[in-house]
């Protein structure tokens, strides 16, 4: 079931969505939600969608079941996406004209005179959280809860009035249904009440804190500002460094002279902010200092759409950087790889002496759902970092590249590192022998990082004749789109590292009939970087990139055009 | 032979008489008669002829970015507070290109010292302008001389109360070193602007004009008076040279770090806390 609130910035949807979902996780039902909001503190229309099912959700849709707008003009941006299946809910004056002609189910709530009853128009939101708790049978208690734990900052007062509001929600939400209108009917789970109800802020963050991150430099910047955020939380209890820089050049250059001292730094920004670090990149490239990038991509060019969601910087991110110098880009597809992966980026750039990108995106971060855990079980810890002898050399050649990292402070060498070209011992060269052997040892490293690639996940039958290649957080709406498309045919390709390109994409490309990629962009940037790397071409594509998140109804109708009539028999030509 | 010098001759970039090698004796003076063990001392420099002077001593150092200086050294203190940072470059570096850094460094205070050769010109790029050329200064690029009104380090630091200025003139070895172990052993940013004649590329700024147009503040001289330091800053003719302005008591970056005050460890002796982070993660279940 998808109910979407569609309100006004500064008008508490974001409350009303942590409030909600946690309440419906808690009494067994899978939720996920995600809220699409302009770019302003105030007015404007923001909407929230939330998903409540018996079956996992994680992804946005066109679909909505139950419309609740929130202020006058609430529907304009929703006119094709309410159709008369959709439930609408709320007050008649926020509701339409033409879809009070009968032929639209309306359940009529004054939710904003209720609210004033109980003390004033700040309370509607909590009327309506009531409301839903009713339809969805959830637990007076657990929902009394739920409003103590997050509206605790407020005072006994507004806190009371806040629940008698609720209260009065649930007790109408008895009345609403008429005679032989059907109630909610999702089955719930017991064990989904216990599980872990994650955005990919809080994903990358925690992963962040698993890969033993100590250090974070960055400047505020929409999608990525959350994980700063989650950083600053935990600096005190968790043993992190947190500095907001003057911008993202000082962020940079911070996060790599932490390293230089034994810290393990992370940066999280955007397109924008990520092109001021870009020399940065080529620094770390060059003196071969681990980083780990999280760049939570929004749509550009420059400015673009600050709070909105694409998939546009996969060659930026890829391609950036004077000079010649190995890297490796993570892209989770769910929030476990979200936690995962960001914990493995500490491990690589830790081992390989080099920058590693975690790709993500706004839907990405903002989005949230269930996940039955994130596994701390594996906890990286590895130090690569040695206690240097009075001879040490930084750049010592060896057999795969990598040379054995020290840092000042710990040992007796001196460690010396080099934007310029350098010889072993970090001295500047303009020798061409030792420029040529650098350069080797360099690139050299790209064996080993090809080594530990995450292969792609196949997700579909093994003797597919048709295959969608996805990456990223694209994974979940094409899973969706193509259940609701039914085609036994087809299998899904989700790569979540996307380079080095893992070795076994020809393979599985070459088996497919047909191969059509789904990305979050224009121009099919991972169908170009798949190209370049195994000479094979895509025959179609799925593109979107209008701000809005791809969602499952992108996918189905976009292959039922690409892919024609299924075969009778689905086995290889 | 000093805990600073290397046992092998060293191949150095700068022309003969350049200013630059005596502000490298006078650094390594400063070290020794400080007795500082150099596996605990860390240079930082960025781009251009002052950020090569630490290749030419036996220390660590970060050579990175053109402009980037501050933010490193800043870092690097942040993550291994029981370092010695010294942050080590030209006029350009710190005040052109690194402008903002030299700024937010300031208002960071991170226990290091930031020694900046100012030779008011670009000499790695060959005599073009650098922030601090004086106006009328005839360059390959500002053709009919310099019209910017040059920056003036000492008075910005003194205006964002730095906790630490100072100017020296790499002609009077003894003061350019006393002056170094004073920023050195300040606790808090410190800031040592030293005038360094360059012999190639700037012919009006000499030894000489720098001797003719330089005094020493006198004993008398209070560095803790804010205002008088920014009128010293300012004055028109002779530059002061000396300790311009002490703030005292200002707390440092590190010391404004949580993480420290229950834990004084640097960072790389610290492990993942396994039960902390399975708990982050339950308390998210609820």
């Amino acid at each position: 079931m998808s109910i979407v609130f569609s309100g006004q910035a500064g008008q508490g949807l974001q409350t009303l969505e942590a409030l909600l979902t946690r309440m419906l996780k808690r009494s067994g039902y899978n939720v996920f939600s995600y809220s699409e909001f302009m770019s302003r503190i105030r007015g404007g229309n923001n909407s929230t969608q939330v998903r409540v099912s018996s079956r996992r959700v994680f992804s946005y849709t066109r679909r909505i079941d139950l419309f609740v707008p929130l202020h006058e003009n609430a529907m304009e941006r929703f006119h094709d996406r309410i159709t008369q299946e959709t439930v609408i809910l709320g007050d008649r004056a926020f509701i339409e004209e033409q879809y009070l002609d009968g032929h639209h189910p309306v359940l009529e709530v004054p939710i904003n005179e209720v609210a004033r009853e109980k003390g004033g128009a700040v309370y509607a939101n909590t009327v309506l959280l009531g409301i839903l708790a009713g339809l969805f049978f959830v637990d007076s208690d657990l929902m009394h809860e739920e409003i103590r734990m997050i509206l605790s900052g407020l005072g006994e007062d507004r806190l009371q009035k806040n629940l008698d509001a609720s209260d009065e929600g649930y007790e109408r939400s008895k009345k609403l249904l008429k005679p032989g209108q059907a109630a909610v009917s999702i089955e719930r789970t017991a064990e989904v009440r216990d599980e872990v109800l994650t955005d990919g802020i809080n994903a990358v963050g925690l992963g962040g804190l698993a890969g033993g991150c100590t250090f974070v430099s960055s400047y505020p910047m929409s999608p990525s500002t959350g994980v700063l955020v989650f950083f600053t939380k935990k600096a005190e209890s968790s043993g992190v460094v947190v500095e907001q820089a003057e911008d993202e050049i000082s962020a940079v250059n911070m996060a790599i002279g932490s390293w230089y001292a034994g810290g393990r730094a992370l940066v999280t920004t955007s397109g924008g902010g990520y092109a001021l670090m870009v020399e940065g990149l080529s620094l770390a490239g060059c003196i071969e200092s681990p980083l780990v990038i999280h760049l939570g991509q929004r749509p550009g060019p420059a400015t673009g759409l600050p709070t909105r969601t694409e998939q546009a910087d996969l060659q930026f991110a890829l391609y950036s950087g004077h000079g010649e110098f190995p890297r490796a880009i993570l892209a989770p597809g769910t929030h476990e790889q979200g936690f995962s992966h960001t914990r493995h980026a500490f491990y690589l750039a830790d081992k390989y002496q080099v920058p590693v990108f975690i790709l993500t995106d706004q839907f990405f971060l903002e989005r949230r759902y269930n996940v039955p855990d994130l596994d701390t079980s594996k906890v990286y810890d590895q130090r690569f970092i040695v206690q240097t002898r009075a001879d040490y050399r930084r750049y010592a050649l060896t057999e795969n590249g990598v040379s054995p990292r020290g840092i000042p402070g710990f040992g007796e060498g001196r460690v010396r590192a080099d934007s310029d070209e350098h010889d072993e011992d970090g001295f500047i060269t303009e020798d061409f022998s030792t420029r040529t052997a650098m350069v080797n040892k360099r690139l050299k490293k790209l064996s080993g990082l090809q080594m530990e690639v995450f292969p792609p996940q196949l997700f579909g039958p093994e003797d597919y004749r048709n295959l969608v290649v996805c990456w990223g957080s694209s994974l979940h709406a094409v899973q969706e789109g193509l259940d609701m498309l039914g085609r036994d045919d087809t299998a899904i390709l989700h790569y979540s590292q996307v380079y080095p390109l893992a070795e076994v994409t020809a393979e599985y490309l070459e088996r497919a009939h047909k191969k059509i990629v789904v990305e979050s962009n224009a121009t099919a940037q991972f169908a170009r970087l798949v190209r370049s790397e195994t000479g094979i071409a895509f025959d179609g594509a799925i593109l979107k990139y209008s701000g809005l998140p791809l969602m499952p109804e992108d996918v189905c109708e976009g292959l039922h055009e690409k892919l024609g009539k299924k075969e009778s028999t689905h086995g290889r030509l | 032979m000093g805990a600073y010098d290397f046992d092998h001759a060293v191949d150095i970039a700068w022309c003969p008489g350049c200013g630059n090698f005596r502000i490298l004796e006078s650094v390594k003076d400063a070290l020794d008669e400080l007795e500082l063990d150099p596996a605990n001392v860390v240079f930082v420099s960025g781009i251009g002829q002052a950020a090569k002077t630490p290749q030419y001593l036996n220390a660590h150092y970060f050579n990175g970015l053109h402009g980037r200086t501050l933010p490193p050294a800043t870092a690097i203190k942040a993550s291994n507070p029981e370092l010695i940072v010294i942050a080590e470059s030209g006029d350009g570096d710190m005040y052109g290109e690194g402008g903002n850094h030299f700024m937010h460094a300031i208002r960071r205070n991170p226990d290091i010292t930031n020694i900046v050769h100012n030779n008011m010109v670009y000499a790695l790029t060959k005599g073009q302008a650098s922030p601090t050329t004086r106006q009328g200064f005839v360059t390959p690029v500002q053709v009919h001389g310099v019209t910017q009104e040059p920056f003036n380090p000492v008075a910005v630091a003194i205006a964002l109360d730095a906790s630490f200025v100072a100017r020296a003139f790499a002609g009077d070895a003894r003061q350019t070193t006393d002056l170094i172990k004073k920023a050195i052993t300040h606790k808090g940013y410190a800031l040592v602007d030293i005038f360094q004649p360059c012999v190639t590329y700037n012919k009006v700024n000499t030894y000489g004009w720098f001797k003719q147009n330089t005094y020493t503040l006198e004993e008398s001289y209070d560095p803790t008076d804010r205002e008088a330091a920014f009128r010293k800053a300012t004055e028109p003719g002779k530059f002061p040279l000396g300790v311009l302005y002490i703030k005292e008591g200002k707390p440092t970056f590190e010391e404004g770090l949580s993480l420290y005050r229950q834990d004084a460890r640097p960072l790389y002796q610290r492990t993942v806390d396994m039960e902390m982070l399975r708990g982050l993660v339950d308390s998210m279940r609820t």
